[in-house]
């Protein structure tokens, strides 16, 4: 295995570390022997995958238990990984859920609960790690949002809205921190195919969490602002958005 | 994209739903279940044992993880659904390797353990059962039970060969082998008949790796010719694929039925066999291309198009002059199907602890045929009514047709395995061999 010294040893923090594309970025970082600092919020899946990432090749590996929309609780963690590996050369926000739409729709309480979780506590721990990253003037923020924050759609707008927020902040936060030598990544993929979606109707635009993790990987290494995985929803998307509305609120999409 | 079917795509059945197993420490509740259940990881089992028409499927390809590997004594520790192919990535450049390997790497831990597999060193290794040490079994009562040897010893037998039906492998321990290096040193001979492949196979003590493979279409004086390859683990000075090695070529969609036809197999056949000029050949190259030279195209069982294949693998004594398989070429060559080129092998006498194990001393013969209905499934009849009176068996996790008579001749202890299923847990496969 090739590994240069850049990439042994590089300090990366992955919020959400137990979701399936975020284990397998983890595993890339960890064939490459990397320290790795996870955060999930079951310890029994988080010590599962911990023991699989130092069996590939990490050469440290260290759990926090978090419940993202438990913000209080956030600066505690970040300094924890920040003292656990010396400092931080990449942060991955993995975290997040797919609210049932229709359940949204009945009930502000649901709705504002998804937004937490996607939205809200994304931005808090962002607010942290931007001046952190900031004041170290290098390294990587890599945040996965979804082709669903795109375009608001009746079947999922309220997902859609929460990564949509997400991904207006990311290019604010990528202007200021363009002086500082940071890079900020907006991940998009589209259909994965996780276990979890075992029981659902599948098509051939759905790709695999392997390689989806391994292009999140490649994209951090090369510093993209913006990336869509797999590549091909890029056009989708641009032609999803360039529809006019006229149009597009008449589709059941 | 995750498709539930056999590698041979026949046959095509129908499953109730699939339940997802995502974490070993969480195994799913099984006794409320309606329904038989039937553990799914790779879909690589050719016939129907990998799948439960009517049923469920416990898809286990999220059970991917590598629990511990201890460098020093070679044991590794994995979640059922890791794959040969993840292994061979970790271990090989540090020094150590699969005990067994199949033709394909893209096969998990539990299906490996499931159908005991074998590879080109069975006479010496014997199978990948008999490298288990133990594992993790969840039964539908709820129950979980560490199996080895010496824990539950009946269990781990039914357990070992058992086509998923004794209950969820969630982990299995391995005992790896140490090798110099990625490189595998390979001699390629040709052989112009059955009786020199004979004599090739009684001196396969010599090396790790044994394998032919046979032009079944040769006829006449040509019956039975191919090229023998035998090999061992050697260094290797080439580069090492990197963490991000991309995917293969793959057949994107069916081929036209009958795209692989005498015509065409016989031609290629030709081909292969004349690639190789001189009568002997000599390299080292990397152990990819030697044991999984298929790998390298996705999704080949589609160049049979859309009505699948059937793999027809037996085993049968080793008698002079390879006189049960001469006989199984000759019915092969006189009907009008088209078998594919073949592998040939000399299986050793090394025991497996798996009560429904296949592989036994003796000559073990593969070959594709692509599915033709009636006539296909009439010859490969013919053919198990040679291996029966032989005092052979043909190979379940190949199978999607044998007759429940020709089954308890094949594995006379299937009685005792039977009591050690699952209540909970059947399988296609399992229905129609154990239907009287």
């Amino acid at each position: 295995m090739s590994t240069t010294p850049e990439r042994a040893g590089r300090r990366v923090l992955i919020i959400g570390a137990t979701s399936a594309i975020a284990a397998e970025t983890a595993r890339v970082f960890a064939a490459y022997g990397a320290r790795l600092f996870l955060t999930g919020r079951h310890s029994g899946r988080l010590d599962a995958v911990a023991a699989d990432l130092k069996v590939r090749g990490a050469a440290q590996v260290e759990t926090a238990l978090l419940e993202v929309t438990d913000i209080s609780r956030h600066a505690g963690v970040v300094e924890a990984a920040f003292a656990a590996l010396g400092g931080l050369d990449v942060v991955l926000i993995a975290h997040g859920t797919l609210p049932d739409q229709q359940r949204c729709e009945e009930s502000a309480a649901e709705t504002v609960a998804a937004l937490e979780v996607n939205f809200t506590a994304t931005i808090a721990l962002l607010t942290l790690l931007a001046n952190r990253f900031e004041a170290a003037r290098q390294g990587c923020i890599a945040v996965i949002t979804s082709v669903a924050g795109d375009r608001g759609r009746q079947s999922n707008y309220v997902y859609g809205a929460a990564k949509g927020g997400v991904e207006r902040f990311l290019e604010g936060l990528r202007n200021r921190l363009f002086r500082s030598g940071v890079a900020v990544i907006t991940i998009k993929p589209g259909f994965v195919d996780t276990p979890m979606t075992a029981g659902v109707a599948k098509n051939p635009l759905f790709a695999s969490p392997r390689r989806v993790g391994r292009a999140i990987y490649r994209a951090i290494e090369a510093r993209r602002s913006v990336v869509y995985i797999p590549w091909f929803w890029r056009p989708i998307m641009f032609l999803v958005t360039a529809l006019p509305e006229s149009i597009f609120q008449r589709l059941r999409l | 994209m995750r498709v539930y079917r056999s590698w041979g795509r026949y046959p095509r059945v129908s499953h109730a739903g699939v339940l997802p197993v995502l974490w070993r420490a969480e195994p799913p509740s099984l006794d409320r279940v309606e329904q038989t259940v039937l553990p799914f990881a790779c879909g690589r089992s050719y016939g129907d044992s990998c799948l439960n028409d009517g049923g469920l499927l416990l898809d286990t390809a999220g059970l991917d993880r590598l629990i511990a590997f201890d460098k020093v004594a070679g044991v590794l520790r994995c979640e059922a659904g890791v794959t040969l192919a993840d292994i061979l990535a970790l271990t090989v450049p540090q020094g150590w390797f699969l005990p067994v390997v199949p033709g394909t790497r893209w096969v998990s831990v539990g299906g490996a353990i499931a159908n005991d597999i074998h590879g080109k060193n069975h006479h010496r290794a014997g199978t990948f059962g008999a490298h288990v040490i133990r594992l993790e079994l969840v039964r539908s009562s709820g129950e979980r039970l560490v199996c080895s040897l010496e824990e539950h010893p009946q269990l781990f037998r039914a357990t070992v060969g058992g086509l998923g039906l004794t209950g969820l492998i969630l982990w299995a321990e391995i005992r790896l082998k140490r090798i110099p290096g990625a490189g595998i040193d390979v001699e390629r001979v040709r052989f112009g008949g059955l009786s020199e492949f004979c004599e090739l196979a009684e001196r396969d003590h010599e090396y790790e790796y044994t394998v032919a493979w046979v032009d079944c279409l040769a006829r006449g004086r040509r019956l039975g010719r191919g090229i023998f390859m035998r090999g061992d683990h050697t260094t290797w000075s080439g580069p090492a694929p990197s963490p991000l090695a991309r995917a293969r070529l793959r057949v994107p969609c069916d081929a036209p039925t009958g795209l692989l036809n005498r015509v065409t197999l016989g031609a290629f056949n030709e081909l292969y066999y004349r690639r190789q000029l001189r009568t002997r050949t000599r390299a080292v190259v990397r152990y990819a291309p030697f044991f999984f030279p298929l790998d390298a195209v996705g999704d080949w069982g589609r160049l049979y198009g859309p009505a699948g294949f059937l793999q027809y693998q037996c085993v049968v004594p080793d008698l002079p002059g390879g006189r049960v398989i001469r006989e199984i070429f000759e019915r092969m060559a006189g009907s009008d199907e088209a078998p594919s080129l073949a592998v040939l092998k000399r299986f050793g006498d090394v025991p497996s602890p798996g009560l429904l194990s296949f592989p036994r001393p003796g000559l073990t013969l593969a070959v594709d045929f692509a599915f033709r209905g009636r006539r296909t499934l009439a010859l490969l009849e013919e053919l198990d009514r040679v291996v029966r009176d032989a005092g052979g068996a043909v190979y379940p996790a190949k199978d999607a047709r044998m007759s429940p008579e020709s089954f308890r001749r094949f594995f006379p202890e299937w009685e005792q395995f039977a009591v050690h299923i699952d209540p909970k847990f059947s399988s296609s496969f399992w229905r129609r061999v154990h239907h009287s």
